[in-house]
Order: C-alpha cells, then structure tokens, then sequence
C-alpha cells in the first residue's frame, strides 16, 4: 500500500500544483477587473469634487466654463469674494466656532462615560448607553426637531442660536468618544490599572495616571472625528440657528447652491475642506508619533476599523 | 482600602453623560410626542402641546392619517418613492461597494493604505460640497450636457435638475455609499486568507467561494452598512431639494421640513416624525443591539 501511495500523492500534488498555477491566472485576472471597478469608483467619488475645487479658481462668473486662473472668488473681487463678503466670511469662521465648542464639550464628557461604563455595572450606565447608541442611528432631522420644539415651546436657559445649535451637535456626537474610547479599554483590559492599585495608587490616580494617558490616542481620533464631522453639519445646524448670523458654511450651499451662485460658493466650500483636511492630517501625525512611542502597531485600517 | 471612594466615583465620571442624554435626547423625544399630540390655537395657529400624557389628543394624526390612506392621500406617493428610493439606493451601494470593499480588503496589496485613505476620504467632505458638485456638473449649461452634446453640436437641451428621479436617487447613491463601503470592508478584512484557501483547495469554484464563504461570513458587514445608510435616508430631504427641487421627488424628509416651515404644522411635522420612528425602531435597536454584541466578542 505505501509503496503504490507515494507516486498517487506525487499525481495528487502534481493536479494541485496545476490547479493552483490555473487558478493563479485566473485570480490575477479577477484583482485586476476588481482593481480597475475600485479605479473607476474612487474617481466618480472624487473628480466632481475636484472639478468644484478647481472652478474655485476661474477668473469668470461660470462655475462649468473655465476662463482661467486667478484667486479673484478667494481675495480681489471687490464684493463676492470670500475675504470681501461678509456673509460668506462669517459663515465660515462661524462653523469652525461650532466645530470647536462641540469638540470640547463633546469628547471630555463621551470619555469619562466610557471609563465610568467600563467598570460600573448595572442597568442605568446599561440603559445610557444604549440611549447614546441609538442618536448614533436615529436620523438626524428627529435629534433636530426634537430639540427645536423644546427650545420653542419650553422655558429653555438658551435660546435658538449658537448654544441650540452646540447643544444639539454635542448630543448628536456624543456616541463617537464613547464607542471609540470603550473599544480601546477593552484593548488596555484591567490588568495595569490592578497594578497600579497593588503599588498604592488610588482609584482615581490610576485613571489620570495610567489609563488616561493609554486612552489617548483613542481620545485624539475621537477629538478628530467629532471636529470633522462637526464642520460638514447641516440638519441640526439648520434647524436650531436663529438668524443670519448663526449661518454655517452648510447652510449657506444648501441655500444659494441653486440661486446662480459665483465661484466664491465653492471657494468657500474648498477653504471647509482643506480645514476639515489639515486637522485630519495634523492629527493623524500626532496619532501615529505618540502610538509609535508607545510601540504600537499602526496602519490606516486600524484607524479605519475603528470607525 | 478606598473602597468608599471608588464606589461613588465612577458614577460621578458617568453622570454628565447620562444627564446630557436625559436633558437632551429624552425630553425632546418627549415634547415632540406632545406636540404631535397636542393642539393648534384656533386664532394663531400655533402649537400648543400637552404635556400630560392622559389628556393627549390625536386630531393631528387623524389629520395625517387621511393624508396618508384617506381619500385625499398626497403624503402617500412620498412615503411610497421615499421606500423605493432608499430600496434602490441600498441595493446599489451594495453593488457598487462589495468589489470595492473586497479589492482593497484582499488585492490592493502595497497600495492598501492610500485606496483606504480615500475611500475614507468622502467622509471628511461635506455632503453640501459634494451635492454642490454635481449641481455644476448637471447644471444646464454644466460639464456633463457639454459632454452629452458634444460641446453644443448635438441640440439636446436636458435639465437633469427639476424633478429628474433618476439624478435623485443617484445623489442618494453618492452621498451615502462611503457609509457602507466601510463596515464591508471590515467585515471582509476579518476573512482569514487561509479560509479562502482551504475553500479553493476542497474545490469550490469562484461563484462557490463566492456564495458559500465569502458572502455569509461578510454578512454583518452588509447588514451593518444597510442599516447605516437606509436610516438617515430616512430623514433626508436636502438630497432632493439640492437636485431636483421638485415635489415630484419629494421624500418623507421633505414632508417633514416642508410642515416645519409652514405654520401651524408642527403638530403634522411631529407626527410623521413619530410614524418614522416607529418604523425605524427595530432597525435601530437590532443596530445598537448587534453592535453591542460585538463589542464584547472582541
């Protein structure tokens, strides 16, 4: 029997080999077709976004024919550019004003639910949590309205406006500090903090001091994320703000958008992202040198999964 | 040793949060129940909500109600296009994500890290900006009519932005596809390349490998990705309005906001919101629920 195995394995090995070298080919075939369905994708995803960047830059009124370059919707033109229009240059910095207030109010208090979740058990923290989840899901037009009908209709300590607005964003937020910073308690586990219990910290000196510095690069992405999002807001923006002068950048395309606007729109819209762009790549930077000096392995699909 | 302290201490760190959320995440659902179910001043035409449960009327869902299946159904069409649209939006998503997702999840190899940047890049970019887009690239006299009339030659005079279904439902498809691509792609990286492996030694062919392997064990990540994605359509309105602008169009979030801005409506506004959210209830909670669940898996 062992005698006639050895050549029926060298005939089953040899059909694999050929199998596999077959099918080699036809895998390299398959990565190219899904290659070239990625190719096409991101540049249907991308390309109109750049045309709008680029139109931001044209000399003329159009926003579809090219008369050459010049910074004239961003700075020269004496009434509609970005620097010369009030409007526009308040909607702007208005946003990053939002962008930043939601920020701080949002991540500290996400961050200190997560650790409180991560080690006090029962059904309230339970039932929280749960809540937190679902403005995460819940369409952002109920989170708006509802907020706006209790700004109407009872006696609030705001008003519509910049605090409505806050408010609201830092309600629709809040989930992402507290999934992002769960996630990575569940990663650090329980053992250092018991460590630093066992040598005389307290309960609250271990957390400042071991696990708040392990928590923060999860605080930075969330910090990241919140600000990003935050900047492109509309729903809630719109619904909660008061008059001219709680527009955001949002608001002001979804307004003028269809109106024949002049390039200035997308100037606008292109100063939004590069903000929204630098702070990304800034912090991501920051991500990755304090995650390296820790020794920790990072790549975008980390980052991504997290998400 | 302390154990005093830390009993009351991680409540402490919990309680803003939690105050937050009662203050502003219950008590508007709250009041937008009691608005619903409230009144309208017979002389201003203003809400006037109740705020006791038991005395809750419901004269404005009746009124929804007739608008819906009563004889004189207008919201009806909206609801109907709005499930219709979001049906096939989901479904072309999926179509257009799932080789995308599996390209850089298995073959993009060394260009892994810049197709995943920008497949995440469409999330930093306002949704506005990139409605904005192809507002000018469908405007008439816009880059894609040029195109279509080969620069004015062909005499085609198309207005794709008025009550143009098709450029709706597109929009839909662009806005929100970088919502699904990601939980698939994170569904689809978990896949053991050695599980793959074994299926194509054991014999399985491509559609095998396919229908048997890969598409269950990327299940999650499609089911999260729809659930993404078909929520907040739900709610959307800006979509159509940017498009199309057309009552033709119209989807339940334009009923919405329209009922909003007109006064005396807010009531009908509540209402419908209430209808969504019911609708949307179990989607949200199996949402929240399977998410939960693995959270502790991993």
């Amino acid at each position: 029997m062992t005698v006639s195995a050895a050549p029926a394995e060298a005939i089953l090995e040899e059909s694999r080999g050929r199998r596999r070298r077959r099918m080699r080919g036809t895998s390299e075939a398959r990565a190219y077709g899904l290659g070239a369905i990625t190719a096409v994708y991101l540049l249907w995803a991308l390309v109109p976004v750049a045309i709008t960047v680029l139109f931001s830059f044209n000399e003329g009124r159009s926003r579809s024919t090219w008369q050459g370059f010049s910074l004239r919707w961003y700075t020269w033109d004496p009434t509609g550019s970005v620097l010369n229009d009030e409007s526009i240059r308040n909607a702007l910095s208005y946003t990053v004003l939002l962008a930043v207030l939601a920020t701080i109010i949002t991540v500290p208090i996400g961050v200190l639910f997560a650790l409180a979740l991560d080690r006090w058990r029962g059904r309230l923290p339970q039932g929280a949590n749960f809540l937190a989840l679902i403005t995460f899901v819940i369409p952002e037009i109920a989170l708006a309205i509802g907020l706006l009908f209790m700004v109407t209709y009872l006696a609030t300590p705001f008003g519509l406006g910049t605090w409505a607005q806050v408010v609201g964003l830092v309600t629709f937020q809040l989930s992402y500090p507290i999934v992002i910073c769960r996630a990575r308690l569940l990663t650090i586990g329980s053992h250092y903090e018991e460590a630093a219990r066992d040598l005389g910290a307290s309960a609250l000196g271990a957390v400042r001091r071991i696990i708040l510095p392990m928590l923060f690069p999860a605080i930075l992405v969330s910090a990241i994320l919140v600000f990003a999002d935050v900047l492109d807001d509309f729903v809630i923006v719109r619904y909660l703000s008061s008059d001219a002068s709680t527009e955001t950048t949002s608001m002001r395309i979804y307004q003028t958008a269809r109106a024949a606007p002049t390039p200035a729109l997308n100037a606008m819209a292109t100063i939004i992202l590069v903000v929204s762009a630098l702070v990304i790549v800034l912090g991501w930077l920051a991500y990755r040198r304090w995650t390296r000096k820790q020794g920790e392995s990072t790549d975008v699909s980390s980052l991504a999964s997290t998400l | 040793m302390g154990d005093r302290s830390t009993r009351f201490l991680w409540p402490i760190l919990g309680l803003p949060a939690m105050v937050w959320i009662a203050l502003f995440f219950l008590i508007p659902l709250y009041v937008v129940f009691c608005v619903a179910f409230g009144t309208v001043d017979p002389i201003f035409r203003s809400p006037v909500p109740i705020w006791n449960p038991l005395e809750w009327q419901f004269t404005q869902v009746e009124v929804v109600w007739d608008r819906l299946f009563g004889p004189d159904n207008f919201y009806l069409p909206a609801v109907l296009r709005t499930l219709l649209y979001v049906a096939i939006a989901v479904v072309a998503c999926l179509i257009i994500a799932f080789p995308v997702a599996y390209f850089t999840a298995r073959y993009a190899g060394n260009y892994r890290g810049l197709v995943l940047a920008l497949l995440v890049a469409p999330f930093f970019i306002s949704y506005m900006m990139r409605m904005l887009a192809w507002i000018n690239l469908l405007q008439p006299d816009g880059l894609v009519n040029t195109i279509i009339t080969l620069g004015g030659v062909v005499p085609l005079d198309i207005n794709w932005l008025s009550g143009n279904p098709y450029v709706v439902v597109m929009g839909l498809i662009y806005g929100y596809v970088p919502y699904m691509l990601l939980p698939l792609f994170a569904a689809l990286d978990r896949i053991s390349p050695s599980l793959i492996e074994a299926a194509r030694d054991l014999g399985a062919s491509g559609f095998d490998l396919f229908r048997r392997v890969i598409l269950p064990m990327s299940l999650p990540g499609i089911v999260a990705g729809t659930l993404l994605i078909s929520l907040p359509m739900m709610g959307d309105y800006f979509t159509s309005d940017l498009l199309s602008k057309s009552p033709n169009t119209a989807m339940i979030g334009n009923l919405i906001n329209l009922s909003i801005v007109a006064p005396g409506q807010a009531g009908q506004a509540g209402t419908l919101l209430i209808l969504v959210l019911l609708v949307l209830l179990i989607p949200m909670v199996l949402y929240t629920r399977s998410n939960a669940r693995a959270e502790v898996r991993s």
